[in-house]
């Protein structure tokens, strides 16, 4: 079974929500800390509700009926989301609360918001959709489980449209305490230069991603879906190289068959040392480019490196400004993209034109 | 991704720690008995120690961890998790477990919240507090890929999370990569510790019964919080074939009520869309269903809406049915886990569990839940409810092999 990428949508650190032209330049940040570019939500949410959303629920509320409206679909048969936090500033906003009036007199808005399926329940809500609707919440898979999950049900013939999802958030509280764990670069870094920085951390980013994924495209659809796997804990780099050889073969697909390869390097020399390798061995006569200067990293990067690979394709061309060493091809067919998440959670995603 | 559709994924073991026992058959001794495992709180560090009746595992950490076989003391919700889910490995007794693909799906709801808020305490004070060790399980999916790494599954890993329907949707998420002919083995289910952030936020929305829960009574007044962690070994039917097996699961669905991010809507379109979808999953007809193990919260508002999606959905054949939460409180994330246990018991054994401190029936319902310990009796089909906030409402239906 084929499976289409009808629309996409994606709000992040960068342009790319709303009307195109997007990604024509790429917004510099001279910090370690990469926000959203706050769209309009007026436009999308009724004014009413957005007051009573919390920051993420937003990001993926508009998010997800912007992709909706793309693909011109009123609502689909399920709604699958990853989210590796899950609703943090009510989190702690909640237990901020909890400490300051000694479990006293605490109001419920924070705590309700801050359950894992908010914002998957708000979409359900929002387009009074009573099919299946679930949420993953496993790291740096939570969004690749959420493809997963989607694409079975398409198989399944149990839905035609889902729509598919991932939406995660920076906090003061989390950036400082990821900042203790030694996650982000000390000293100011230009996201510009990120992959010349060769120090280590990385630098924080956040974002939604939405796809409204079917088995019965209409004319306009982005790109195909055509597989997805994920990978915990591979042995060494010699390991990741065999997983990415097998899922081609088991494609039917070789090396040579993909005309553009998008790497989550994210910058810390360390984490990045996979990719540099694999950029000497089986990547080695691929055009590659990368995302995480745009996005910044977070456990739900890749949902953003999948938007990139279905708006390249709806275009037609990489966006100029991502082009780091030019393209060997000028027509794509083929994009695969390979992320790793802290060297634990690997995934592929393997994308092509309609 | 091949579909192999018509593949069944059978329950081959089963693994549980919960207020009312630290095993299966402990477990399954306090239903047989009648005996609650609500109290006054022993372990919880909190202001509402006096004034809220939790169920709680009877072990402090040290104990947990002691039984956990681990070199770590790490969150409560993966001691409980590593337990339940190595006890349902073991129970399942596969010999060549190494040759076979294997996941771990696993469900909560707040992660390593227990540890979270104790570091969070400190940091608060000085965002330099707080020991950096009490946070790294934080999050959700590092509960479950400790015990994963524990348990020694790489294959598959993740983690569920759609509040109290949870681990529901982790079993059945598990039952169709199997299905798939993605993975021959699941270890699915769901834990959950008591912490101070979900008493506290229970506590706010105003639904925690004082007294022990009377769930679907006229008279009920709100849950009680438990905490616990329950699994099933799926198999394959390849894998099944040299296995005894506790039963199938037949049917599953996963509905949204759309209604409202905590309340159930009015008639349980939610509730009565899962059932309704489980069952024609599973092929069954309502009146084939021997007995339904309720979400039955106690709360006003749950136990009214499910009882109306019941009656909409089964009436006039009422099965036996009762809330096994009157034993072990409502454990959010791993009550769908937990539950699916004592179903699939239920199945095997031909158990029928109480429904405790029931005495004035709904007015609103034709109905009334089981009252009586009931052995030996004939039964094929058991449904298992679970339904959570977000409107997230999952059936299961486990049926006799």
């Amino acid at each position: 079974m084929n499976i289409y990428i009808q629309a996409a949508s994606a709000i992040s650190p960068q342009q790319t929500f709303g009307e195109s032209p997007l990604l024509i330049e790429r917004k510099e940040y001279n910090s370690n800390r990469l926000n959203i570019v706050e769209p309009d939500y007026r436009e999308l949410i009724d004014p009413k509700s957005i007051r009573r959303m919390s920051r993420i629920i937003r990001m993926g509320v508009g998010t997800a009926t912007d992709c909706l409206n793309k693909a011109g679909i009123k609502s689909p048969d399920a709604i699958v989301t990853g989210t590796a936090y899950g609703c943090l500033a009510d989190t702690g906003v909640f237990l901020t609360s909890m400490i300051e009036q000694d479990e006293e007199m605490l109001p419920p808005t924070a705590f309700i918001q801050s359950t894992h399926n908010t914002v998957g329940g708000q979409i359900a809500l929002m387009l009074q959709c009573h099919g299946y609707n679930n949420t993953f919440v496993h790291r740096g898979f939570s969004f690749e489980s959420a493809l997963l999950d989607a694409m079975l049900l398409l198989q399944e013939n149990d839905a035609i449209n889902v729509l598919a999802g991932s939406v995660d958030e920076i906090t003061d509280i989390s950036h400082a305490v990821l900042t203790r764990f030694g996650f982000y670069k000390q000293l100011p870094v230009s996201n510009l230069s990120l992959f010349s920085s060769d120090s280590k951390g990385t630098i924080a980013g956040e974002g939604a991603a939405f796809f409204l994924l079917t088995s019965q495209p209409s004319a306009g659809a982005y790109a195909k879906l055509d597989a997805l796997t994920t990978f915990y804990k591979p042995k060494d780099t010699n390991e990741i190289e065999q997983y990415i050889l097998d899922f081609l073969a088991s494609h039917s697909i070789q090396i040579d068959d993909i005309d553009l390869v998008i790497t989550g390097n994210n910058g810390d020399h360390k984490r990045d040392d996979i990719y540099k390798q694999l950029k000497r061995s089986v990547f080695i006569n691929n055009s590659l480019i990368h995302f995480k200067d745009l996005c910044g990293e977070y456990p739900t990067a890749s949902s953003f490196a999948l938007w990139l690979a279905a708006y390249i394709f709806k275009t037609g061309k990489v966006p100029a400004a991502i082009q780091y060493e030019g393209l060997k091809k000028d027509k794509l067919k083929r994009i695969l993209i390979y992320n790793h998440y802290l060297g634990i959670h690997h995934s592929l995603q393997l994308v092509s034109a309609c | 991704m091949d579909n192999k559709k018509d593949q069944d994924v059978f329950v081959a073991g089963l693994g549980a720690i919960t207020a009312i026992g630290n095993n299966v058959g402990e477990c399954l001794a306090s239903l047989e008995e009648g005996k609650a495992g609500m109290g006054a709180i022993r372990f919880l560090d909190t202001v509402h120690r006096q004034k809220i009746p939790v169920a709680e595992v009877k072990l402090d950490n040290e104990e947990l961890f002691s039984r956990s076989g681990s070199s770590s003391r790490v969150s409560r919700t993966a001691l409980l998790s590593i337990i339940a889910a190595r006890a349902a490995l073991d129970n399942a007794a596969i010999y060549n477990i190494s040759s076979l693909r294997c996941g771990f799906i696993s469900a909560n709801t707040v992660g390593g919240m227990d540890k979270s808020e104790k570091f969070f305490a400190a940091f608060h004070s000085d965002p330099q507090k707080g020991k950096l060790r009490d946070i790294m399980l934080h999050e959700c999916g590092t509960i479950t890929e400790w015990v994963a790494d524990q348990l020694g599954i790489f294959d598959y890993v993740t983690t569920i999370s759609t509040a109290c329907s949870s681990s529901a949707n982790a079993i059945f998420f598990g039952a169709r990569l199997i299905r798939h002919g993605m993975l021959d083995l699941v270890v699915a289910g769901g834990t959950d510790s008591l912490t101070k952030f979900t008493l506290n936020g229970f506590n706010t929305l105003m639904i925690l019964d004082q007294q022990f829960c009377k769930p679907f009574d006229e008279e009920r007044n709100g849950l009680n919080l438990g905490e616990g962690a329950g699994y099933l070994v799926l198999v394959s039917e390849r894998v099944a074939a040299s296995l005894e097996l506790y039963c199938r699961l037949s049917g599953y669905c996963n509905a949204n009520d759309a209604y409202h991010q905590t309340a159930s809507s009015p008639d349980g379109t939610g509730s009565y869309l899962a059932m309704k979808g489980a069952l024609a999953r599973s092929g069954l007809q309502p009146k084939d269903i021997d007995y339904i193990n309720l979400h039955g919260t106690g709360t006003q508002n749950n136990d009214l809406a499910e009882g109306i999606a019941i009656r909409r959905l089964f009436d006039p054949d009422f099965p036996p049915m009762s809330s096994t939460k009157s034993f072990t409180g409502h454990t959010l994330g791993a009550s769908g886990g937990i539950e699916a246990v004592f179903s699939a018991l239920s199945v095997r054994h031909g158990l029928i569990y109480p429904n405790l401190r029931f005495h004035t029936p709904m007015s609103e319902l034709p109905f009334v839940p089981e009252t009586l310990f009931h052995k030996n009796e004939p039964i094929n089909h058991v449904m298992s409810n679970s339904f959570g906030f977000g409107g997230n409402c999952s059936s299961l239906i486990f049926s006799k092999v």
